[in-house]
C-alpha cells in the first residue's frame, strides 16, 4: 500500500516533496529494521548455543561415563541429522547416502587417527573429515542435482549399498575389520581449562562428548544462520517451486548442489565424532539402515527444523535401551527385542507421514498457529 | 574364454532375476508415479513365507505357489491401506513412506521370522550341466530362473495386450481422470497393479533365494539393482526395464569376476549416474518433456 502511494505520486505535482519525505524516511527506517533484525537473528543464534552450552556442560558433568558416551552418538547422529533435515526439509532434496558420507568422514578421520602421536590437533582432523566428504559430497551432489524426486532417491541408495564395499576392497581401509581409532591425549590446557570451570578431572570418553557437543553447536548455528539467510530462501524457493524460482532469477543447480555439499559436509563431521565416540570404524557400522534410521530422525522431529533433528535424534540415541528393555520384558529374545527399535521408527515414520507431515515440530507450531487464530 | 563364458551365463541368469525385479518396479511406477522401495522387503517376507510352508514339510511348489499368492494379498494391502492416502501427493512423501515400510517389513520379518541366515530349498540342480565333458556355469536352477522370468513376462504382455482388464488398467496408468469418466474403477486397478507388482518381485526374491541364504537383508542390494535396471531402460517402459535388467546383471557379473565382488554395488551406482547424467529418461525414451 505504501509503496503504490510513493510510485504513483510523483505525476501529482507540488504534493510529491512533501509525499516523498516521510516515504524515503520510511525505508530508511526499514532499512535500518532489517539491518537489526539480521544482526538480531545472529545475535539470537548465538546466545542460544551459549546456552546450549552451559546445558552441555551442567548435563555431561552430572551423568556418569555411559551417559556421556550414549550422550557423544547423540551428538553424532545429530549432527548428521541437522545436514539432512536442511537438505530434505528445506530444499527437498532426499538423501539416503547420508550413511555413506558418514563413513567417508569416519575413515578420514581413522585413517588420521592410528598412531599414538597425531598428525594434527583434533579440530585439524574434524576440519580435514568435514572437507574430504564435502569433496566427495560435490562429486555426487553435481550429477544428483540434475535429478529429482524418485531418482535421486535412488542413486543416493546405490551410494549408501556402494561405500562399505570400497572400505571391503582396499585392504588400506582394513576390510571387515576396520580401522581402530586412537583418540590423541587430551591437550593440557583443555584439561587445565576443564578443571578450572568444573573442578573435575576430564576423562577421555567425556572428552569426545565435549568436543561433539561442541561441533553440533558450532554445526547448527551456521546451519542456522545459513537457513535465514538469502542462500536458505532461495533453497526454499527451489523446493516450493522450482519454475517459478528460475524465474526469479535463482540458478536452480548451483542451489541444489550447494544444499547437498553443505549437507554431506555435515555428515562427514559427524562421522568423524563417530569414528572417535566409537573408536572403530568399520563398513558394519556404515548400512544402509544407518541412512534409513537417520531419515526417520528427521522426518519424525519435523523437516527442516533443527530443534526437531536434535529431538529425532535423541530418540534415536535413548529410545532403543527403553523399546528393548520394554520387548525382553515381554519375553521376547535379545536379538528380537534388538529388533523392536527400528519397528518403532518405521511405523513412526509411516504414522507421521499419513497424519502429520509436519513433524514433531511442525505439528507443534501448527497447532500454536491454529490456537492463536492466525 | 571358459571363465568369459561362465561371467556371461552368471550374468544372463541374474540379469533375468533383475529384470524381473525391475518390472516389478516399473508397474507401480506407471500407474501411481511411485518407486516401491519397500519391494525388496516384501518380496523378502514373502521367500519366508515360502521357507515356513516348505519347513512345515510341503513341496517346493507348493511353498512357491504360496509365497506368489502372499505377494499378491502383501501388495493389494499395502497399496489400499498405507499408499492410497499420499498417491498424487509431494513426490517425497511417497518416497518416505515407502522407506519407513522398508524399515518395519524388515524389522518385522526380523523379530517374526530370527535374524539368522537360512539356507533356502532349490527345485532343481545346482551344479553346472555339462556339455561334452566340460561343465558350464548354467545350472538347471539358472535354466528355471530364465524360463520363469520368460512366461511371467509372456503372461503379463498377454494381460496388458489382449484383455478387457489389462486395457483398463493401462487406462487407469495413462490418465486417471479420463480412465474414472469411462466407467474404469481406477482405484481398483491401482491396487490390482500393486498386487502383480508385488506377484513379480517375490517371483525375483524367490529365484534369488533359491539354493542360497536367506536373512531379513537379502534383498537389499537387489532393490538397488532393480532400481538401476529400471531407470536403465527407463522406468516407464516394461520393455526397457527387462532390457536393463539383463544388461545390469551381464555388466555387474563382469565387474565381479574381473574386478571383484566389492564393487559391484560402485558399479551399479556408476552405471546409474551415467545413464541419468547421458540419457535421463532412459536408454529407451522417447519423450523428454517434463510436466511443469
Amino acid at each position: 500500500m505504501p509503496t503504490t502511494s510513493t510510485t504513483s505520486s510523483p505525476g501529482t505535482g507540488s504534493g510529491t516533496a512533501s509525499a516523498a519525505g516521510p516515504g524515503t524516511s520510511r525505508f530508511a527506517g526499514v532499512r535500518r529494521l532489517r539491518r537489526r533484525r539480521a544482526s538480531s537473528v545472529l545475535l539470537r543464534h548465538l546466545l542460544v548455543a551459549l546456552a546450549g552450552l552451559v546445558v552441555v556442560v551442567l548435563v555431561l558433568e552430572s551423568t556418569s561415563s555411559f551417559r556421556n558416551s550414549q550422550l557423544a552418538s547423540m551428538a553424532y547422529l545429530g549432527i548428521a541429522a541437522g545436514g539432512l533435515t536442511v537438505l530434505t526439509g528445506l530444499n527437498g532434496q532426499l538423501s539416503l547416502g547420508h550413511g555413506a558420507f558418514m563413513a567417508v568422514g569416519a575413515y578420514t578421520t581413522a585413517l588420521m587417527m592410528q598412531d599414538s602421536d597425531p598428525v594434527m590437533p583434533i579440530v585439524g582432523v574434524l576440519v580435514a573429515a568435514t572437507a574430504v566428504s564435502l569433496v566427495v559430497g560435490a562429486a555426487v551432489g553435481v550429477p544428483a542435482a540434475r535429478l529429482h524426486g524418485p531418482y535421486i532417491a535412488g542413486a543416493t541408495l546405490a551410494l549408501a549399498i556402494a561405500v562399505p564395499g570400497i572400505a571391503l576392497y582396499f585392504d588400506r581401509l582394513g576390510g571387515e575389520q576396520g580401522l581402530s581409532v586412537l583418540v590423541p591425549e587430551i591437550p593440557v590446557w583443555v584439561l587445565d581449562a576443564v578443571y578450572f570451570v568444573t573442578g573435575s578431572e576430564l576423562d577421555s570418553t567425556k572428552y569426545v562428548a565435549y568436543v561433539g557437543w561442541l561441533s553440533l553447536i558450532v554445526s547448527y548455528v551456521l546451519l542456522a544462520n545459513l537457513m535465514r539467510s538469502r542462500v536458505g530462501r532461495t533453497w526454499r524457493a527451489v523446493r516450493d517451486d522450482e519454475v517459478a524460482a528460475e524465474i526469479a532469477g535463482i540458478h536452480l543447480g548451483r542451489a541444489r548442489v550447494l544444499a547437498f555439499v553443505v549437507s554431506a559436509a555435515c555428515a562427514g563431521l559427524a562421522g568423524a565424532v563417530m569414528a572417535m565416540a566409537v573408536r572403530i570404524t568399520a563398513p558394519s557400522g556404515f548400512t544402509l539402515n544407518l541412512s534409513l534410521v537417520l531419515l526417520s530422525a528427521v522426518v519424525l522431529g519435523g523437516l527442516g527444523s533443527l530443534t526437531g533433528a536434535l529431538i529425532g535424534s535423541a530418540l534415536l540415541t535413548f529410545l532403543p535401551q527403553v523399546v528393548t528393555d520394554l520387548g525382553a520384558g515381554a519375553g521376547l529374545t535379545d536379538v528380537q527385542a534388538a529388533e523392536l527399535a527400528p519397528l518403532v521408527y518405521g511405523l513412526t515414520m509411516v504414522a507421521v507421514i499419513l497424519l502429520a507431515p509436519a513433524g514433531i515440530v511442525g505439528s507443534i507450531r501448527n497447532a500454536r498457529r491454529r490456537s492463536r487464530g492466525v | 574364454m571358459q571363465q568369459l563364458l561362465t561371467t556371461a551365463l552368471t550374468g544372463l541368469t541374474l540379469g533375468a532375476v533383475y529384470a524381473a525385479f525391475a518390472l516389478a518396479l516399473c508397474l507401480i511406477w506407471r500407474s501411481t508415479r511411485i518407486v516401491n522401495f519397500a519391494q525388496a522387503p516384501m518380496a523378502m517376507i514373502t521367500t519366508y513365507v515360502a521357507l515356513v510352508v516348505i519347513d512345515a514339510g510341503y513341496s517346493y511348489w507348493v511353498g512357491f505357489a504360496a509365497a506368489l499368492l502372499c505377494g499378491l494379498v502383501l501388495g493389494a494391502v499395502v497399496e489400499r491401506v498405507v499408499v492410497r492416502p499420499v498417491e498424487g501427493k509431494a513426490h517425497i512423501n511417497a518416497v518416505i513412506l515407502t522407506l519407513g515400510l522398508f524399515i518395519v517389513l524388515h524389522s518385522a520379518a526380523a523379530i517374526i521370522f530370527g535374524s539368522r541366515y537360512r539356507s533356502f530349498p532349490a527345485p532343481f540342480g545346482l551344479r553346472g550341466l555339462k556339455v561334452g565333458d566340460t561343465s558350464i556355469a548354467l545350472t538347471g536352477f539358472g535354466i528355471f530362473t530364465i524360463v520363469a522370468v520368460v512366461v511371467v513376462m509372456a503372461l503379463l504382455v498377454l494381460l496388458f495386450r489382449y484383455t478387457d482388464l489389462g486395457l483398463k488398467m493401462r487406462a487407469a496408468a495413462f490418465n486417471q481422470e479420463v480412465a474414472r469418466l469411462l466407467g474404469v474403477r481406477v482405484g481398483r486397478m491401482l491396487t490390482l497393479g500393486w498386487a502383480l507388482a508385488a506377484l513379480v518381485g517375490s517371483l525375483s526374491g524367490l529365484l534369488i533365494a533359491g539354493g542360497s541364504l536367506v536373512h531379513p537383508g537379502y534383498m537389499d542390494s537387489v532393490v538397488v539393482y532393480g532400481f538401476v535396471a529400471a531407470v536403465l531402460g527407463g522406468l516407464d517402459s516394461p520393455a526397457g526395464s527387462v532390457i536393463g535388467g539383463v544388461l545390469l546383471g551381464l555388466s555387474l557379473s563382469f565387474v565381479s569376476g574381473y574386478v571383484g565382488s566389492e564393487l559391484v554395488a560402485l558399479a551399479a551406482l556408476v552405471i546409474l549416474m551415467g545413464v541419468l547424467l547421458l540419457r535421463p529418461g532412459g536408454l529407451f525414451s522417447h519423450t523428454a518433456e517434463r510436466r511443469v
